[in-house]
């Protein structure tokens, strides 16, 4: 099977399983809860590696790291709760110390086996081609049936407890009131978290999981406030950064889910300076469009109380405006065709008085 | 043991990687009680993990590995990315965790792609770049000794040539604003002095585990205490006193990271803190609830008695269908009561003592007087 072929999919597997989860995480505020999930999987995956004798089996994995998932956040949780420490401190106190018991623990006894540190960090999803499984007669990547079934899993979950969820992270309260199990369904998101991170653990790595579990969910939250649009648009992003991330990795011979993770981050960059949301360029160009505008409307009001053409020296000493901004106001009306300008100064065309009558007028 | 630690004079390496984790401790420990105190503890794992692409790109830039260029390269990621964060935060309406997140793990991402562009290049220099990841203490040596000592004293000299105004930013920004103080600025150089504190801890924890070198010493301290001069030097005091151990639980054995044992120390000196604390622990809590707990028992039980006593009479079966329990477990409950002085066999059944009927009558005032509190709001 084609080997470019075998890895987009999988990466794109990955970000789609990250993106259906991850879009309630960012809107339930528990971002960096899956940041110490994806941690502390590691100890899970070495005492699974652990009990099952040394065997790099997937379902040991997965379970050891669904149980260390759900002991972070049981932990930080009770820290929590405990009053003793603050939520953000007991987040970084419980995954630094869980993912240090990881690597001691590799370090110590799986030293020399295929455990490698570099893998916990960026995957290996370039190798996702040799691990290849004979299901009904054909060679299907391991990767993909993982992935696949992960990304499955993910789906249905929202699918099936799609108003569920939507009522529990918007209004926590509510939900509880009427009788929804908040607590089930956020452990049941919690371990599914906790999946998804061992699952991509071998393609993309530990820590690089989160880049896809948060970033993609994060773009799409500066672009809509619609939770369906969010979640599709998290999905695409997650798809093109998987696109995009893998061609610069092969062009520049680098980590592809290093790559992966660094495109989703240009794309919140984009998002963030150009959404039509409140974008912050976005939301710039339209305030000084606005400005220009409102300077405009004044400037025609202000013609109209002459009977003569102005000068602009003389709007100039009225307004007190700088020369630069009154050239731009007067394109700005020119182009409106509130008025002309004549040998002896401006004034308002017709249009530009008609306009000045309504109630904008009265207002000033 | 002993002899371990004798090693920390006679040992050069060993000596170097102590007082490396020690300085980290220290200024980790002074830097995350701030920090801590102002809710921004994960903006240290942000910085930690944004430090790799500043790493790699130094020694792009450079070629060379001398740690101070790339340590500086590191700092100056990480101090970008908490502008970024900043940023985020003014200009769109994404919520604080997932812009920390979103930072962490694109600049991270972005490290990761830069480091294997290194080693995948034909660049005979690059081993070791990784070393930052985890940390590597083992590679401290004087020189690095020597620019922690300066970093840190940096570090520490600033904090304390403005730690009234820190004080002050940490516990009531608002205030501080009221007064005139520039806020933002403050908050901004407590950031920039963070940045400092992360890049001392590049090479022994890395980036990583940082996060934890500014949390849990603080964290640890605050049980303790609640003043902020003794807080700051508790957590300096734990955060030494981890590195130390780390380091030297490290050199016992062959192949035990320094990094994940620095992280281990401060972890059992945080659970221990929580626990046995004085006044702030969770096993006093647990005393005092448990106290509590004991004293409500045995004031129903007297209240019950005193009902029976009163308008019945006071014998285990009676009190046993008034309070649905076994006729034995109220035998034992009649006794517990006795113990306490305040019921007595009589003629039939108990009776309650004279002093048991004082202490259920002052019970009885205390119940009355809640509702008359209530009333008179």
């Amino acid at each position: 099977m084609n080997a470019d072929l075998v890895i987009i999919v999988t990466a794109i597997l990955v970000s789609t399983a990250a993106a259906l989860v991850g879009t309630f995480l960012v809107l339930r505020r528990m971002a960096l809860l899956s940041d110490a999930i994806s941690h502390a999987v590691l100890p899970g995956i070495v005492l699974a590696y652990w009990l099952s004798g040394g065997e790099r089996a997937t379902l040991p994995a997965l379970l050891g790291a669904a149980a260390a998932g759900l002991v972070t956040v049981t932990l930080v949780e009770w820290l929590t709760r405990s009053g003793k420490v603050k939520n953000d401190a007991a987040i970084g106190i419980v995954f630094p110390a869980l993912f240090s018991l990881g690597v001691l623990a590799v370090s110590l006894y799986f030293r020399h086996v295929h455990l490698d540190m570099d893998a916990v960090l960026y995957g290996e999803i370039a190798y996702a081609p040799f691990n290849t499984l004979a299901l009904w007669g054909r060679e299907i990547p391991e990767s993909w049936l993982v992935m696949g079934s992960l990304t499955l899993l993910n789906l249905l979950f929202v699918l099936l407890f799609y108003k569920e969820l939507k009522l529990s992270t918007f209004d926590a309260g509510l939900a509880a009131a009427l009788g929804f199990a908040p607590g089930v369904l956020h452990y049941a998101l919690m371990a599914l978290v906790s999946f998804t991170s061992v699952g991509a653990f071998q393609s993309v790595g530990a820590i690089l999981i989160v880049a896809f579990l948060i970033i993609p969910p994060a773009t799409a939250y500066l672009l809509t406030q619609r939770l369906p649009v969010m979640i599709g648009l998290a999905v695409g992003v997650g798809v093109v950064s998987s696109l995009a991330g893998y061609g610069l990795a092969i062009w520049l011979d680098a980590s592809i889910a290093g790559m992966m993770a660094t495109v989703a981050g240009i794309c919140f960059a984009l998002a963030f300076l150009f959404s039509p949301l409140g974008g912050y360029l976005t939301t710039r160009l339209r305030r000084e469009r606005e400005r220009l505008e409102v300077a405009a409307r004044l400037l025609v009001a202000h013609l109209a109380h002459h009977e003569r053409p102005v000068s602009e020296q003389e709007v100039l000493a009225e307004f007190g405006w700088n020369p630069a901004f009154l050239r731009r106001t007067r394109d700005k009306a020119l182009q409106e065709g509130w008025l002309e300008v004549l040998r002896d100064g401006m004034r308002p065309t017709p249009s530009g008085l008609a306009f000045n009558k309504t109630r904008f007028a009265e207002d000033l | 043991m002993l002899e371990l630690i004798l090693q920390i004079f006679t040992d050069y390496t060993l000596r170097n990687v102590a007082l490396g984790s020690a300085l980290l401790g220290v200024i980790g420990g002074v830097l995350g009680a701030f920090t801590m105190l102002r809710r921004q503890s994960l903006l240290g794992d942000v910085l930690a993990h944004a430090a790799l692409p500043g790493i790699c790109l130094a020694f792009i830039l450079t070629g060379s590995k001398v740690p101070l260029i790339l340590l500086l390269g590191g700092g100056l990621a990480g101090w970008l990315a908490s502008l970024g964060v900043l940023a985020v935060l003014r200009h769109s309406r994404l919520p604080e965790d997932s812009a920390l997140g979103v930072m962490l793990s694109s600049f991270f991402g972005f490290g990761i792609a830069l480091l294997t562009f290194i080693q995948h290049g034909n660049n005979a220099n690059q081993a070791g770049l990784d070393q930052f990841i985890f940390g590597q203490a083992a590679t401290i040596v004087a020189s690095d000794v020597l620019n922690f000592m300066v970093l840190g004293g940096l570090a520490l000299f600033t904090v304390g040539l403005f730690y009234k105004e820190f004080k002050l930013l940490s516990f009531d920004p608002d205030y501080a604003h009221s007064l005139g103080l520039p806020v933002r600025g403050l908050g901004t150089l407590l950031t920039s002095l963070t940045v400092l504190a992360v890049m001392v801890g590049l090479q022994t924890v890395g980036v990583v585990l940082m996060a934890a070198m500014l949390i849990a010493p603080a964290a640890a301290a605050r049980q303790w205490t609640d003043r902020l001069s003794s807080m700051i030097g508790l957590s300096a005091l734990f955060g030494a006193l981890a590195g130390v151990s780390g380091a030297l639980v490290s050199a016992s054995r062959e192949n035990l990271p320094t990094g994940p044992l620095v992280i281990l120390s401060i972890s059992a000196i945080l659970l221990v803190s929580l626990f046995l604390a004085p006044l702030r622990g969770l096993v006093w809590d647990w005393v005092r609830t448990g106290q509590n707990r004991r004293r409500i028992f045995l004031e129903r039980l007297l209240l019950d008695a005193h009902v029976l006593h009163n308008h019945d009479v006071l014998t285990a079966q009676t009190l046993a269908h008034r309070r649905r329990e076994s006729p034995a477990a109220a035998q034992r409950h009649l006794e517990m009561l006795q113990a306490r002085g305040w019921v007595q066999p009589g003629h039939a059944g108990y009776a309650l003592t004279p002093a048991g009927h004082q202490k259920a009558h002052e019970l009885e005032q205390a119940m009355r007087v809640l509702p008359k509190t209530l009333e008179g709001t």
